[in-house]
This record gives C-alpha cells, structure tokens and sequence, in this order.
C-alpha cells in the first residue's frame, strides 16, 4: 500500500468513526459540507515537495503520522493552574479555552458582555446561530484545493465564534485559547474559527496556541474572518504549541469595502510549523496589515506563507515579516501579492527580514508580484542577515558585555514587530518570550 | 596613563601602523594629526579594541595595564572611552535603555550600585544640556536617522554620562559646522580634569582653537614623525603635511642608508 492510500483510509476511518457519534445529526447542512470535505481530501491527498507552494515544507512526517482526533480530557482543576499564566489578565477580556479542540466553559471567562459582541463556541453557535454559521463557515476557505483545509472542514466540530454586529465597536480583544494536552498521545485536532466583523464594526481577537505535555500531536486549525464594509479587525496568532508538535494553520480573511483588517502573527513553537494567511481585499478603500515574527531554533521548521489578493482599486497592504534563525533550524517565507486587473492604485509593500544566528540555520525566502493591473506601485525586499558587527562593537565600547550586547540587539530586531502589538499585555508577553529564547541561547 | 609601545597593526593582512610610540600623561591633552591614509582612525579603533585590527607587535599599557589583553567592554569599564568617527546607527535600541544599561555595566564592574531609572534620568536631563540636544533624544534609536553634528554631540553626550579616564576622539569634528564644533569642544573642555586625559585624533588644526592641546604629534605612514607643542598644529595648518611627508622620507632614507 503507497503512503498515500494509507493515510487516505487513515483518515477515511477516522471520518467514519466520527460520524458514528453525531448522534442523529448526520445529516445536517454541516456535516453536508464535512463529506464533501472529506472527498476532496482524498482527492488531493497531502501536498508533497513537488507542489511548488510546499516545496520547502516536507509535510511526510504528518502523512506518516496516525493521529487520532483527541478523546483525552483532563483534570481541568490541574489544567486550570496550567494555562493561567497563557491567559490575560483583564476580567474585562472574554476568554475561550479549548482542550484539544473541544470548548471547555469550566476553564473560560466570559468577561464583560456587551451588546451586539456575540462569543461561542462554534458547537454551541451551530445550535443558537445557525444562520451565521450557514451563511459565513466554510464559504471563505476553500476546502476543494487546500488539503490541511479539506481535512479541517472535514472534521469541524468546534473552534471559537466571533460575531460582532453593525456599528458595534469592541476594542476590548477576545481571546481564544487553544491547548493541546500532549498526554492524549498521537492526536489530531482541528479548531475551527469563525470571526464575522459586520459593517462598520471595530473587533481585536487573539488566538493563542499552546501545547502542555510532552508528546506528538497536529493541530490543524482554520479561521475564517469577514471584514465587513468599514470595519475594523485586529488579529492576533500567538502560536506556542510544545517541540514535537505539527501545526498546520490556514487563516482565509476577506474584506469588503473602506475595511481594515491588521494580522500579527508570532511563531515560537512546534516541530514543524506552516501558516497561511490568505487576504482577499474585495472591496475599494480598504487597508490590509501582515505582520509576522518567528523564533526557530533547534530542529525546528517555520513556514510562513501569505497571500493578498488586491481584487479592487484604491486599496492599501502593508506587510512586514521577520525572522530570527538559529541552530539547525529553517525558516520558509513566500509572500505573494497578487493584483488583479481592477485593482488600480494599488499600493502595496512587503519586507520579510531575516536574522542567522547560526551557520547552519537557513531561510528560504520568497516574494511574488502577480501584477495584472497598469497603475499600481508594489515594492518587495528581503534580507538575510547575521547581526551587525558593527553595532555590537559599538555596545561593547560603551561597556557592554558582548553577550547582552547581543540579546539587546536581537531584541531590537523583534522589536520592530513587538512594538506593533496594541494589547499591552500581549505585547509585554511577546517581549518576554523573545528574551526567554535569547536566555535559553546563553544559558 | 597612556604608554604606546613599537605598536604595529595590520588590517585585511595590510600593515597600517609600523611602529607607534606614544605616552598620554594624567590631566593633559594630546592632539593626533595627520593626513588622510596616515593610521589616525586605526590608532583609535586599536585603542577601543576593535576585533577586526590584528597587534602584530608592540604593547600598550594603559593604567599600568596590558590593553591589548582587555576586551573592548572591559577597557570601558577601566575608563577608556572612544568618540566614533562615524558613531554606528542601531535601529530599535532605545538611547536611554542603551545607556544606561552601558553605565550599570560600567558601575557594576566597579562594584558600584545600579543606577536607577529616575536618578538616571536625572543625570541625563544634565548632561544632554552640556550637548545642547533636546530630551526627546532619549527616547530615540542610537543615532537611527541623526544629523551627522547630532551623532557627534551623541558621542559627547555619551561621554558626559560614563565619565572616562581616558577619551579619544576620532576626528569628532569633521563635517561639523562652526556651532556644532564650538558645542562638542565646550562639552570637551568641561569634563576635563585633572584626572583624565583626552586624546583628539583630527585632520585640522580648527577643532584646537578650541580645545588647546598640550602636546600635537604628526602621524605620518603608520608612525608619529613629530611631536611638539600646539604651535606645531599652526604650523601644520599654514604649509600642510608636505613638509612632514619629505621630512619623514629623508628620516627613512637616513635609517635606511
């Protein structure tokens, strides 16, 4: 048997399973969509390092991998303790804490409620909002031509829901906290996100994952988030998942007219990680932010891939990328900006910037203009860089040791992106987390 | 203070200084002349212990210390203090953290309490006057989009702060116009002491109008070729370096035959 049918019945087992406690629901408009996910994953099958948006990423040790979807829930009493410090600290935040995929209230916060923010599961939100959830989930990610989102949609089941109606504005940021609990052993799961910014809405969520334990696991997340005319989302990844952890994440926005919508995404963790972060800007006037930072080191794989799909004139995207590689580990970036024919005045800029710790780190790194419209301006640059002697000399004359003078300018390097936080207590997190690293460097 | 010793030192496998002598006496003033391509700024950059420059032979005691064993961080702590000739941009590194963290290395060394951020401040609001520079320097990157007279009043600045034993100046005055010159030599003048010493490496003689040295030596092909008083930078302004450069080949010569 090739690897690939065996993953394939894998897989089609596993659905099998799955289905058989749906209790009666089987046939709903969801589980409609989850077969038909299901079959184009099997159509598809995992991308290989001939498929030219995987060729840096070899995915095989996922492919190979028997993950079952989770069934291990923990004593929350003991996990309480575990993930506060991977929590926030404002009682006016609502938080959502997912274990191994399930929505577990016993652990969240509800926060503070307000009029037209709606925050649910998404299980609970199939039950009390189903017209949200038929006309917005899957319709913006297409599972028919990107496995990990196949395979996502084929197993959706809960992930975080995230409505905010017309006019409302909710500057306070929603958290949803994802953890894998590595004890329940070779496991899968497949959150799925669901953020709706209706017109002229102003909404900041937070996704956090995390991984507790020791042990192999896959998270296969998709968010799918609608900037709605004149609407305003910040988002934000914090992506911590434990060191023999895979995650494989699709984040598909769309925006309409006069929307900004700002993504901060920060890789520290995982084995083998790979994002997608796919903007379609449909509308006039609107304004689209991608910033990133990862921290390999190690072994560890980091592949960051985005895409933003200018469909429409006068509109605005901005995106800075950095990275800081150390021991073996590799970076990948592929930034595609693709400019349709209609998309006059486009103004578009990206920058992905690298740091080399260590000769045996390496980045790929690679930008694409796909540019169909006459009147645009679209700039692109990357570096790839060791720190700059220079400035470390120049510390060291101050009398600086050169170890801190180091840290403080690798520190600098992530700063450009930390300082881009708006959530003071995820930006001092983030900063943290970068010196943590920079320690453990040292140490 | 300072005693320079048969220093010969090599940059990219290429001899730059053959065989420097020189000695820097507490409380006084030294002045480094000489013409582009001479070893002025290797000279400075040797002393601050650039990594690049190899000491092929020679030595350098500095407070009866052996400088070339020192790591550049540690020849700060002892109170050697070099004023860049082009100060380096760091984008993202905040001055004041920058400084500070620089003056509680320094002071920790010493065995001295960390200085705190208020009294930090405190002191920075102070010397940021003597260099005539706004306060919202402070929250800036290190010299991140700075004039060239605001990195070299930056230099000076630095300097107020650390308080060294020993400065050298790398030609801090060239590409400044008259006024910025005038604050960097008064900001100069008043952290001298008799304590420390002030080595100022420069192409022209306009900076010593205003900081008066009290002794002027001419580099010239890797070595000093003349030493002599502050009328000797006069001189040198009046006729230039051709004079030194015939000079010093009819010395060569003379040794050599």
């Amino acid at each position: 048997m090739s690897q690939a049918e065996n993953y394939i019945d894998w897989y089609s087992a596993q659905f099998e399973l799955f289905q058989k406690n749906l209790n009666g629901k089987a046939g709903s408009p969801i589980n409609q969509i989850r077969q038909k996910a299901l079959a184009s994953f099997s159509e598809l099958g995992f991308p290989t390092l001939r498929d030219e948006e995987w060729r840096h990423t070899d995915i095989s040790p996922i492919a190979a991998g028997h993950f079952k979807l989770a069934q291990f829930r923990p004593a929350f009493d003991a996990l309480r303790k575990e993930i506060r410090s991977f929590t926030y600290g404002d009682p006016q935040m609502h938080q959502l804490v997912f274990i191994n995929g399930k929505y577990v209230p016993e652990l969240s916060a509800a926060g503070e409620m307000t009029a037209g923010v709606t925050v649910s599961s998404l299980a609970q939100a199939v039950e009390n909002q189903p017209r949200l959830i038929e006309k917005y989930l899957a319709q913006y990610a297409r599972y028919a031509s990107h496995p990990f989102i196949a395979l996502n949609t084929a197993f959706i089941e809960d992930g975080g829901v995230v409505h905010i109606s017309r006019g409302t504005i909710r500057t306070t940021p929603i958290h949803l906290l994802f953890v894998a609990h590595a004890d329940a052993g070779d496991f899968v799961s497949h959150p799925r996100t669901l953020i709706v910014a209706e017109e002229s809405s102003q909404a900041s969520v937070i996704e956090s994952y995390i991984g507790l334990g020791k042990g192999s696991y896959l998270t296969n997340p998709v968010t799918e988030i609608v900037v709605a005319d004149n609407a305003v989302v910040d988002h934000y990844k914090v992506q911590r998942e434990s060191e023999e952890a895979y995650h494989v994440a699709v984040q598909q926005i769309y925006q309409g007219r006069n929307s900004s919508f700002t993504s901060l995404s920060l890789s520290f963790g995982g084995a083998l990680v790979r994002n997608d972060i796919n903007a379609v800007i449909d509308g006039e006037g609107s304004e689209c932010i991608l910033n990133g930072l990862y921290l390999a080191s190690g072994q560890q794989h980091m592949d960051n891939h985005t895409l933003i799909d200018h469909a429409q004139p006068y509109c605005q995207s901005r995106e800075l990328y950095k990275g800081i590689l150390d021991d073996q580990s590799r970076g990948v970036f592929s930034g595609k900006i693709h400019v349709r024919k209609p998309a006059q005045k486009t103004d578009a800029i990206q920058s992905n910037k690298n740091l080399v710790l260590s000769e045996n780190a390496r980045i790929d790194t690679k930008p694409q203009l796909e540019i169909f419209a006459d009147d645009v301006r679209c700039t692109h640059g990357g570096t790839v860089g060791q720190l700059d002697p220079n400035g470390i000399f120049y510390l060291r004359t101050r009398g600086i040791s050169e170890e801190n003078a180091r840290k403080i300018m690798v520190q600098a390097f992530a700063g450009d992106v930390t300082n881009r936080i708006k959530v003071t207590e995820l930006r001092e997190q983030a900063e943290a987390l970068v010196n943590d690293r920079l320690a453990r460097r040292t140490a | 203070m300072l005693e320079i010793r048969n220093l010969h030192v090599e940059v990219e496998g290429k001899e730059i200084l053959k065989g420097l002598n020189l000695q820097v006496g507490v409380g006084e003033i030294h002045a480094i002349m000489g013409p582009n391509g001479s070893g002025k700024s290797t000279l400075a950059q040797v002393l601050a212990g650039r990594p690049e420059y190899t000491v092929t032979a020679g030595e350098v005691r500095y407070l009866g210390k052996d400088l070339l064993e020192m790591s550049p961080e540690d020849r700060a702590r002892e109170g050697l203090f070099l004023a860049f000739q082009y100060p380096v941009e760091i984008p993202g590194v905040n001055s004041s953290y920058f400084l500070r963290t620089a003056l509680n290395e320094i002071r920790a060394y010493r065995g001295l309490e960390k200085t705190g951020a208020t009294d930090f401040l405190r002191l920075a609001k102070e010397k940021l006057k003597l260099v005539e520079m706004d306060e919202a320097f402070l929250s800036r990157s290190i010299n991140e989009g700075f004039s060239g007279g605001e990195k070299k009043r930056n230099e000076i600045f630095q300097m107020a702060i650390l308080e060294p034993k020993l400065a050298v100046l790398d030609e801090t005055d060239s590409g400044l116009d008259i006024d910025a010159l005038k604050i960097v030599a008064n900001g100069v003048n008043k952290l001298r002491s008799k304590e420390n010493a002030v080595v100022v490496v420069t192409h022209y003689q306009r900076l010593l109008n205003y900081i008066v040295p009290d002794f002027v030596h001419v580099l010239f092909d890797g070595r000093i070729v003349k030493s002599g008083g502050k009328e000797l930078a006069l001189h040198l302004e009046e006729y230039g370096y051709d004079w030194v450069k015939e000079d010093s080949w009819q010395n060569t010569d003379a040794v050599a035959a």
